[in-house]
């Protein structure tokens, strides 16, 4: 059974049929990711996996349970930790209290305290900005702020949106380093890219979004090397 | 003569001040996170002061406060009139303005003005018929004064000024020490990602209301006890000193509402004082308000974002 399972998903976007009769599945500790151009629907996936815009048809079923019509900080809860696009941290809280409210739904103080030793271990150049502003940090610092904010509830799945976006290519290249990192410790990754080469490349499996359908599934390698896939998004 | 009374006047100033700031912190919380301007806060103040002054008048008919220490009488009213006034600001919120949070900004607004006179009539009716009348006067529990000096500072003043500090300190450790109260500041800057760290917004909205309302509600309290009567109409006029303090400190921060609380009565009490002898009679003391609202709306034309706020672009 696979950790996520969105079945036949329609959501409709102000107005717009966003997501028509979507399916697709994450097993767990596999890196899957969703290519697709811009206004594909691939970040509406992921809004509406997280019940930030809900689905009207369709299910989506996470580690065995239906979560179509649950709220967000529940499905959240459930350990679904979405990095969304444009990296939202809180740019008035510290780079240390931004990543205590990822662990919001850990009581444990002790395991509060290790998780943000493990996200300095991942990103050394937070550790320098632990009471700095996460507002006045660079954007490749705001990334890695965010993705180490999603990890602090020590999630069963991983989701994030464009983390290369607007990033020089030596950060994507850590960001991309870091997402096969975690994944070799065991965690699922579900990754929505316009960087289709970089994000077929850490990939085990991958989908390819078009107008809100999924056109094309395969694994990752095949993909690489499928002739309509580089033409229309490696080019 | 000017300069004699001065102290004094100081005096009086900083203890309305001080109860301009905390019912100033009530609007600008609210405002913090949702962008909504909760003009029954005043209202909120003045059933504080009822439910204080009811407290203490009928303990007073039930013998109950005889011999009792009038700092544990003064305390168990406070404690009654903020549980009350903070489960009042969460029904508030939930039947009046949580349905329309969705809605254009001028809907929520107009819902909380209708609070505001259900309120006012809702208390005028239950006093007129349990004691037919609504102007109630507060039992008296601090008499006498400190001295300090050059200026003495009555009892029950000096209680105003060191509870208000009281709460004031403890809101600014709870938001930003506790994990509740930074997720108070990260709804307020961003709910749809809070809502991704597991942090339930309804909630939250919930609780910025108890405290903001118990907080209001604790003044109302502390106002029946340092003027000695009240009616149900006091919270309009405190209400908008008060959210004129929030506009002045910057609307949405906390610290602003608290300077800007203070440094309004301030300058209301001198203004009282000096306008009357500074202009030869032609502005007395009855032009107080005026002063206080003019500077509110000379804030707005000059400095919109208040002392402490910082200028924001309006919101996509």
């Amino acid at each position: 059974m696979p950790l996520l399972e969105l079945q036949n998903v329609h959501t409709y976007y102000g107005g717009i049929h966003a997501l028509k009769g979507l399916s697709i599945e994450v097993n767990e500790g596999e890196v899957v990711t969703l290519i697709g151009s811009n206004g594909a629907g691939k970040s509406t996936t992921l809004k509406t996996i997280c019940g930030q815009t809900r689905a009207r048809e369709g299910r989506i079923v996470f580690d065995g349970k239906d979560i179509t019509q649950m709220r967000t900080h529940d499905v959240a809860a459930m350990g679904i930790a979405h990095v969304p696009e444009g990296r939202r941290i809180f740019p008035k809280l510290t780079v240390r209290e931004n990543l205590e409210m990822g662990a919001f739904s850990v009581k444990d103080k002790q395991i509060i305290e290790e998780g943000i030793e493990r996200a300095f271990r991942y990103f050394p150049r937070l550790k320098e900005r632990i009471d700095q502003k996460g507002g006045t940090m660079s954007g490749g610092e705001q990334q890695m702020l965010a993705i180490a904010r999603g990890l602090m509830m020590k999630p069963k799945i991983l989701m994030l949106d464009e983390p290369s976006m607007g990033l020089a290519p030596i950060l994507v290249e850590q960001i991309f380093d870091i997402v096969t990192e975690l994944n070799r410790e065991g965690m699922t990754i579900l990754l929505v890219e316009q960087n289709a080469n970089q994000a077929l490349s850490v990939a085990n499996r991958g989908y390819v979004i078009q107008t809100g359908e999924i056109i094309l599934q395969d694994e990752a390698q095949n993909l690489l090397t499928n002739p309509q896939v580089r033409e229309a998004y490696l080019a | 003569m000017l300069l004699n009374i001065l102290p004094q006047v100081l005096v009086d100033g900083l203890t309305l001040g001080f109860m301009y700031a905390v019912v100033a912190l009530g609007y600008t919380m609210v405002y913090g996170i949702l962008e909504f301007i909760n003009f029954a806060h005043g209202e909120i103040f003045m059933v504080g002061a009822f439910v204080g002054t009811e407290v203490l008048l009928i303990s007073d008919s039930l013998g109950a406060l005889e011999g009792m220490n009038p700092y544990v009488a003064f305390f168990l009213t406070l404690v009654i009139a903020m549980a009350l006034t903070g489960g009042l600001g969460v029904l508030i919120e939930r039947v009046a303005y949580r349905p329309l949070r969705g809605a254009p900004r001028l809907v929520p607004l107009i819902s909380a003005i209708g609070v505001s006179f259900l309120l006012q009539d809702l208390v005028r009716f239950t006093e007129a018929i349990a004691r037919n009348e609504f102007y109630l006067n507060t039992p008296a529990l601090f008499s006498g004064s400190i001295s300090l000096g050059i200026a003495s500072i009555p009892t029950k003043g000096f209680i105003v000024i060191v509870l208000a500090i009281v709460m004031m300190i403890a809101l600014t450790l709870f938001i930003n020490k506790t994990k509740w109260g930074i997720a108070m500041r990260a709804v307020a800057q961003d709910q749809s990602t809070a809502s991704l760290m597991t942090i339930n917004v309804d909630k939250v909205i919930m609780l910025t209301f108890l405290i903001g309302s118990s907080l209001g509600g604790a003044t109302g309290v502390l106002f029946s006890q340092n003027y000695g009567t009240i009616d149900p109409y006091i919270g309009f006029i405190l209400g908008l000193k008060a959210f004129t303090a929030a506009v002045l400190g910057g609307i949405g921060n906390l610290r602003g509402a608290m300077v800007g609380g203070v440094l309004l009565g301030l300058l209301e009490s001198l203004s009282g004082a000096y306008m009357g002898p500074l202009t030869n009679g032609a502005f007395g003391a009855e032009y107080k308000d005026v002063f206080a609202f003019s500077i509110l709306i000379l804030v707005l034309l000059f400095k919109p974002e208040g002392l402490f706020g910082e200028a924001v672009k309006e919101k996509v």
